[in-house]
């Protein structure tokens, strides 16, 4: 791959580069679509359907079944209870499994029966239960507790680290993008969240920030590095310390998503609906949004929050005023 | 060849792996050997199953079935305390209207149940009266009732209305004859934990000595802020190696408590005495010698520190809203089959040869440390998780599976953060083992500056959050501290001293580390073309012309700034930082 080789040296050196910082509108503007996709359309379809470990409900399964189509299903209890909302799913290769919203016990036996004289089984192997929310509220209490504060002090670690409070905000911002998109994609492809979902998107909580803090370091050292005589503004000193970081974005995002794609493809394809499915799915769209995020939104919001400081200012208007200088004469 | 420093550092860092390693490998064939622990990590409800223990209510009799309200309180708290206990990804919800069904992997001892079922109910009464309870020893009682003279009911309700809970107009005749017939071995039977709170009780000590009728609750048990358990210390501060329960008052409770202890303080007798009742039965009666204002009493009694802890976490998360006893326990197999788990592990064997590939193609021979990296990653995770499955009780689920198959990528990238930076050097023209030992300077700080984040966002969700998040949040701090161990003590001082073999050090084509694909340019004697300057002229299309019209001054400062590049990140133009 001597051709990446060559494009990590160019990116490098500046030989290419890609003007990211310059374009923030084009980037501002489809995060701004993105983003609002994301809370609009799960707003218009209903909201999240969050799984049964949130909501609690019944749960019929028939075990050794060869007739294993969704809609019969789901046909065969809407008969009993019009309202039950049922979701069936696949288990394993010999069993359907019915969730639905609570019924009363006289509902529970209908159903247990029809189901049975449907699939032409006894009735021993369909087996109904009643189950309460395992996810409960408390948890869900306690890791949105959990999250603020953790947001709160990774804001202010970054602030000290960085010794700037812009960085920090932006940061901040571009980890809100990631969750609100990756939250947003559940929402509008209608996919059930699991707990395994909300361990997903805790897990791109992390990686959002690590990311960021990794092209953050880099822009730091290199506007840091710039001398008041530099040639460069300072949003094109931004720029170049991305481009240097490109090829590690690309390699390290490609190195996360490998394994994650992995477990999505395999969970998805070969086991069907389930906790490696739920929680590799978070991940994948997270990671890319988190990637994207970076490069494209971090990046160039920083450059823009230290436009207007008067240092900078007056740095890369002196830069221009060289420029300008030296086309001219 | 004389061994230089950066070797010497680097064997000393492979050694202190080594003992890491070693030690890791000793406590667990230490506690295999003697504890009954196992190699393999324990699992968790998902993939291997365990016990189902379902719980019903106890109510008194007559009162109304428990609501479902309470049922979610009652739910919320035995999840906190089983938290409290270890991380086991429990899992407890309701069922039916009635049942709490508590799913614990593995087979849960007596002590793990009792924590769960017992309600914890603490309340604080004052004493009224109070004898000496007859032991089953002195055979039977002495004054047995005459059966006639319970024929003519007495009087229950007393004769004049009592003017607080220390008022002995409590005692009716009704519970006079109550109390002389009460007996110690009926406590349980009795409904005592169940009593009504505005009422008198009669119950005894938890050692069945001493009988007793109590008015009614002072002070509830909901009212406690806080409870931790510690060894009671005598007036000079030294311990007496007795164990005591810490509590401490929100500001109702510290305001009634108050209020009580100056009333029970002029009082004298036994109904100076105030009784701490803990599910019907008196823990400790103490005396009441000084007005406690500061809401921060302390009950001692025959603990434990395991007795002690176990009381203080039941305090803390208060007290279940009913009481339970369980219904039925049932080991219950997995909930997902061993082909979840196969197809997980198999799924992370396609990633981890993926990495690999991807690895050896974007770093050549350079990729090799990176997968013996995660090589020496994985054994450390291995023998972490087993270690914490024994002491902690740690159990490894499918979805914490996902989540260690998943930290490979973010392990992978502190190599390529530190990869890259050592190109970098190249690039601006270094020889390797410098260009080693300046891109780690650089790496390292972008390395521990992103793993303390992810390591924030694991300790607070573990402090903060309850079931499943709890484990989950263990398994991300767990994999960011391996990552900085295995970065620092293993691919560092590796690269260290394989930058000293002529393969890498002269820039095989093929070592991923080749001077002259990095864009570095040969100009003779250890000078390269210094690269940053072109860059920058390169940049803007206007630059080329700059650089011509560059002032002496200006070209100074652009071979400083290059300077200042490839020596430290220590600039000392901290303008922007």
């Amino acid at each position: 791959m001597a051709s990446f080789a060559q494009f990590g040296n160019d990116l490098y050196t500046g030989k290419r580069s890609y003007n990211i910082v310059g374009r923030r509108k084009i980037w501002y503007g489809i995060a701004a679509v993105m983003i609002l996709a994301a809370i609009v359309i799960p707003i218009l379809r209903g909201g999240f359907i969050f799984g049964i470990e949130f909501r609690g409900g019944s749960q019929f399964q028939v075990s050794h079944t060869t007739d294993l189509s969704q809609p019969f299903a789901s046909d065969t209890v809407t008969k009993v209870a019009p309202a039950s909302n049922p979701r069936v799913s696949i288990v394993g290769g010999d069993s359907v499994r019915i969730q639905t919203d609570q019924l009363s016990d006289t509902e529970s036996v209908k159903i247990q029966q029809a189901l049975a004289s449907a699939y032409n089984v006894p009735v021993k192997n369909v087996t109904a239960s009643f189950i309460g929310a395992t996810w409960g509220q408390d948890i869900t209490r306690q890791a949105l507790t959990g999250l603020v504060i953790f947001v709160a002090l990774a804001a202010i670690v970054m602030a000290l680290y960085f010794r700037t409070w812009k960085m920090s905000l932006v940061a901040i911002v571009a980890l809100l993008h990631d969750l609100i998109i990756t939250a947003g994609f559940y929402g509008i492809f209608g996919i059930e969240v699991t707990p395994a979902a909300v361990i997903g998107f805790l897990t791109i909580l992390g990686y959002s920030l690590y990311d960021t803090v990794v092209v953050f370091d880099k822009i730091r050292e290199t506007t840091s590095e710039d001398g008041a005589e530099s040639r460069r503004t300072f949003g094109e000193s931004v720029n170049l310390a991305v481009n240097q970081t490109l090829v590690r974005s690309i390699n390290t995002s490609i190195v996360a998503i490998l394994p994650v794609g992995a477990i999505l493809f395999i969970g998805a394809f070969a086991l069907g609906a389930g906790t490696l499915r739920d929680i590799s799915l978070a991940l994948f769209v997270g990671i890319i949004a988190g990637t994207y995020s970076t490069i494209f939104i971090a990046a160039p919001l920083y450059a823009h929050l230290r436009s207007g400081e008067e240092a900078i200012k007056k740095r890369d208007k002196r830069t221009n005023a060289v420029r300008q200088a030296s086309v001219t004469s | 060849m004389a061994r230089s420093t950066p070797v010497k550092k680097a064997l000393r860092s492979l050694t202190w792996l080594l003992v890491i390693v070693a030690g890791l490998t000793a406590i667990n064939g230490g506690a295999v050997l003697w504890n009954h622990a196992s190699w393999a990590p324990k699992l968790a409800l998902d993939l291997e199953g365990g016990t189902q223990i379902i719980l019903s209510p106890v109510v008194a009799n007559g009162a109304s079935a428990p609501s479902s309200q309470q049922l979610e309180q009652a739910v919320a708290i035995i999840r906190q305390r089983i938290d409290a206990s270890g991380v086991s990804e429990a899992e407890i919800n309701t069922q039916g209207s009635q049942n709490v069904v508590v799913s614990i992997p593995g087979i849960p001892d007596q002590a793990t149940i009792d924590r769960i079922e017992s309600s914890a109910k603490l309340e604080f009464r004052p004493v009224l009266v109070s004898e000496q309870a007859p032991t089953s020893a002195v055979g039977t009682p002495s004054a047995t009732p005459t059966p006639g003279a319970s024929d003519t009911p007495l009087p229950s309700t007393p004769s004049t209305s009592p003017t607080n809970a220390s008022d002995l107009a409590w005692v009716t005749p009704a519970l006079q004859k109550q109390f002389n017939d009460f007996s110690c071995d009926k406590v349980d039977a009795a409904g005592t934990n169940v009593a009504d709170p505005k009422k008198p009780l009669i119950t005894c000590d938890d050692t069945s000595t001493y009988k007793y009728i109590l008015g009614p609750v002072e002070v509830a048990g909901e009212t406690i802020s806080d409870a931790t358990n510690g060894q009671v210390t005598n007036s000079q501060g030294a311990s007496t190696g007795k164990w005591a329960v810490n509590i401490v008052f929100n500001a109702k409770g510290t305001k009634q408590f108050a209020e009580v202890t100056t009333r029970l303080d002029a009082l004298t007798g036994v109904r100076n005495q105030f009784a701490i009742v803990l599910d019907g039965r008196i823990i400790s009666a103490p005396t009441t010698n000084a007005v406690i204002t500061d809401g921060k009493p302390q009950i001692t009694g025959s603990f434990t520190q395991a007795s002690s802890k176990t009381l203080a976490d039941q305090l803390k998360f208060g007290a279940l809203p009913i009481g339970f006893k369980v219904e039925s326990k049932d080991i219950i197999s997995a909930t997902l089959g061993s082909s979840q788990l196969q197809s997980g592990l198999l799924a992370g064997l396609i990633g981890l040869i993926l990495v690999v590939l991807y690895s050896l193609l974007q770093y050549r021979t350079l990729g090799l440390l990176t997968v013996a990296s995660l090589v020496v990653a994985a054994v450390i995770t291995y023998l972490v998780v087993v270690l914490l499955s024994w002491r902690e009780g740690y159990r490894l689920s499918l979805a914490g599976v996902a989540g260690l198959i998943v930290a490979i990528g973010i392990t992978a990238d502190s190599f390529i953060v530190y990869f890259e930076r050592i190109r970098d050097e190249l690039r601006d023209g270094r020889p390797l083992e410098s260009a080693v030992e300046a891109g780690w300077k650089r790496a390292i700080r972008t390395i521990v500056a992103s793993d303390t984040v992810n390591f924030l966002a694991a300790a607070i969700l573990f402090i903060v959050a309850v079931g499943n998040v709890k484990g989950f949040a263990l398994t991300l701090g767990l994999t960011t501290i391996v990552d900085l161990v295995v970065v620092a003590l293993f691919t560092h001082p590796m690269l260290q001293i394989i930058a000293r073999r002529p393969f890498f050090a002269e820039g095989h084509r093929f070592s991923g580390l080749d001077p002259k694909a990095l864009g570095a340019i040969y100009r003779g004697r250890a000078t390269f073309r210094d690269p940053v300057n072109v860059s920058a002229s390169k940049k803007a299309s206007v630059s080329r012309e700059v650089q011509k019209r560059q002032t002496i001054a200006e070209r100074k400062a652009a071979e400083l700034e290059s300077q200042g590049a490839s020596t430290s990140s220590k600039s000392p133009k901290g303008k922007d930082s």
